[in-house]
């Protein structure tokens, strides 16, 4: 789109909370068109990093180029530009809870573009929703009577509202149950795929690494130890990426992606559609 | 300036139907201006064209897909980014559900608002009530075992409700003494009686201001952050797992809460009819020429003692409305953040309400059984 190599640019990123030093030395580059995966223990800063990123948390020290244009020596009207062209998800789905789904839609669509008329922007809100893997019943109701995999998709139908090129996600799939999580990641490929968005996504759920994720980033000491492929990671011999990768759940999961290639090779056409992402187990009850 | 979307139509060719020429962006930020121009498009279009456009998102692309919809017009010479797009849109294109929740229409929508507000006062009225109930039983089983009582909570809540707020208080009580004694003397010096000046001060503030302007800032002070407190508490769960646990939340939450808030109302209604007095004498010492001693001296003599009890007794009540209107509303708050501010509303105006209600209730009670 923009043809920008690297949409995400991270150099020498220092975050300090009072004595604690979060990040140090922090490099990260995001390249155009993939799925970055994002892991590293529970207090490593994921979120803090994804933080920075966005604007919300100001670093101590470092660049982050966001897009080509620097978000740490940003001033606010260079800003907004930059946020139309990006989504994000928080980890609740952090939705206005006074608003309905299709409402939540509309405000990126309402600040942004004034111009677009009600009518325009009510059809972009409802096709956003089924976009997003959700029923169409889903879209007139409010937050709180959503289940929480509902929540999620309703989050991700709003930081799709204005077709950003980036999307950064916070553990998508957290809370969700296997299907649920399964069918989410599946949704995230095929929206990644159809609408051409470069993802940076936190997470602490192997299968997701391994089913959608281009490369990924580990975080630990306090910068970016390694990013690369999974195949890549595992020949390095940090303990804490072995450990991850080769302890049981990350076996498992392996076995799992290996598991579902097969029958892929097997049943070509098994390629699940946005639309039909929705889990029967998601419905709230 | 940004790059805007356009369309052109040229009429009629040799296949029949006019030809729909999209030019320019096809994107969120380009395509606001043409969207109610392209909806009166009435020409019998048969095929679009996309050859002109040089970008495209989901925006363009349901745009596209719509015209062609309703028009039954065929697509051509898209880039495979716009086929790709327009036939992940095709397929979200049968969503025709509203974007608001249901609305009934103004006319029937008004006489509903006023039977749900009748309705809900009266059973909001008796829930009050149930809730009061519920607090006396668990004062009871406390009574029977009171090693589960938690002191620590209850002493922070005095904290909170008592001691943090004798600045404001003061505050507030001086000014007032100091107002009713101004207005007083000026109302009584045309009887040439500035020396009942005392009086009024007195038994005003002992009888009745002291106590009535502390539960209206207690109210706003603390009802409010009770109900707001457990509003949220109720939000995220911490109540139902206060319940999991096996802690009452009543116990934990409510009983430190009202019983703090019993105990500290009339000592600060004492201590704000105090320094309502002071305020008084201070201004009577500056303009009226009463000595500031002989002012306070003067009170002793002219405020009956029953004055005082009047003032102690409304304490304990009126602190009672205040921590059960606030922790009342904060335990009904349910959905979302927006009813923490109903709620946090709701408490302050109910206790308010209640507390000028019994007020005046008092008012009658004691010159009746003799207290005048």
């Amino acid at each position: 789109m923009s043809g920008i190599d690297l949409p995400i640019r991270v150099r020498g990123l220092k975050n300090v909370f009072g004595d604690h030093v979060v990040h140090e030395g922090l490099n990260l580059d995001v390249r155009q068109g993939e799925i970055l995966g994002v892991v590293g223990g529970s207090g490593t800063g994921k979120s803090v990093l994804m933080r920075s990123i966005i604007g919300l948390q100001i670093p101590a020290e470092g660049t982050i180029e966001v897009l080509g244009s620097s978000i740490t020596d940003a001033r606010d009207d260079e800003d907004i530009d930059i946020r139309s062209r990006w989504g994000v998800l928080f980890q609740g789905g952090a939705l206005f809870s006074t608003l309905t789904v299709a409402e939540n839609v509309e405000v990126p669509l309402r600040e942004f573009y004034p111009e677009i008329g009600d009518e325009l922007r009510h059809e972009i809100a409802r096709y956003k929703v089924l976009l997003s893997g959700l029923p169409a019943e889903a879209t007139r109701k409010y937050p709180s009577e959503l289940s929480g995999g509902m929540r999620k998709r309703a989050g991700l139908a709003r930081a799709l509202s204005l077709d950003p090129e980036l999307l950064f996600l916070d553990e998508p799939t957290a809370g969700l149950d296997p299907i649920g999580a399964a069918a989410f990641d599946q949704l995230i490929l095929n929206l990644q795929q159809t609408l051409d968005l470069t993802v940076f996504l936190i997470t602490h759920d192997l299968d997701t690494l391994y089913e959608i994720c281009d490369r990924v980033a580990v975080i630990a000491d306090k910068r970016v130890i390694a990013c690369g492929t999974i195949p890549e990671l595992l020949a390095l011999d940090h303990p804490w990426i072995q450990e991850y990768f080769n302890g049981p759940r990350g076996r498992a999961a392996e076995a799992a992606k290996q598991r579902n290639d097969r029958a892929e090779r097997n049943a070509p056409s098994r390629v699940a559609q946005p639309d039909d992402g929705q889990a029967p187990g998601e419905h709230k009850g | 300036m940004r790059a805007l979307a356009d369309f052109t139509i040229t009429p009629e060719g040799e296949t029949g139907g006019a030809t729909l020429a999209f030019t320019g962006p096809m994107t969120v930020a380009s395509l606001g201006p043409i969207d109610a121009r392209l909806r009166a498009v009435e020409d019998n279009v048969a095929q679009i064209d996309l050859s002109g456009v040089d970008r495209i998102d989901t925006v363009g692309a349901w745009i596209v897909w719509r015209t062609a919809d309703r028009t039954g017009a065929r697509i051509l010479n898209g880039t495979s980014e716009a086929d790709r797009l327009i036939a992940a849109i095709s397929k979200a294109d049968d969503n025709r559900v509203p974007i608001t929740a249901d609305r009934l229409p103004l006319l029937s929508r008004v006489p509903a608002r006023v039977g749900e507000t009748m309705i809900g006062l009266g059973q909001g009225s008796l829930e009050v009530l149930g809730f009061l109930g519920q607090f006396m039983q668990a004062i009871w089983t406390l009574l029977r075992r009171p090693t589960t009582f938690r002191g620590k909570a209850l002493v922070h809540q005095m904290e909170l409700v008592g001691v943090n707020a004798l600045g404001i208080i003061a505050l507030m009580s001086f000014l007032v003494g100091i107002v009713i004694a101004q207005q007083g003397a000026v109302q009584l010096r045309q009887f040439g009686a500035e020396i009942y000046t005392v009086n009024l001060v007195g038994r005003l503030t002992l009888r009745e201001l002291g106590i009535l302007m502390t539960a209206i800032m207690v109210a706003g002070r603390s009802g409010s952050a009770f109900a707001a407190q457990l509003g949220t508490m109720k939000l995220t769960e911490e109540v139902d797992a206060m319940r999991t646990i096996g802690v009452s939340p009543m116990e934990a939450l409510v009983i430190p809460r009202i019983v703090a808030t019993m105990v500290m109302m009339p000592l600060l209604g004492v201590y704000s009819a105090a320094i309502g007095i002071i305020g008084g004498a201070f201004l009577s010492s500056l303009t009226l020429g009463i000595p500031f001693f002989t002012f306070l001296a003067r009170i002793q003599e002219v405020v009956p003692l029953h004055d005082v009890w009047v003032g102690l007794i409304k304490g304990p009540v009126f602190g009672l409305i205040v921590a059960v209107a606030g922790c009342y509303q904060g335990l009904q708050v349910r959905n979302n953040a927006e009813e923490v501010g109903t709620r946090t509303t709701a408490a302050v105006v109910m206790a308010i309400f209640m507390v000028i209600v019994l007020d005046a209730f008092f008012a009658v009670f004691f010159t009746e059984i003799g207290w005048g």
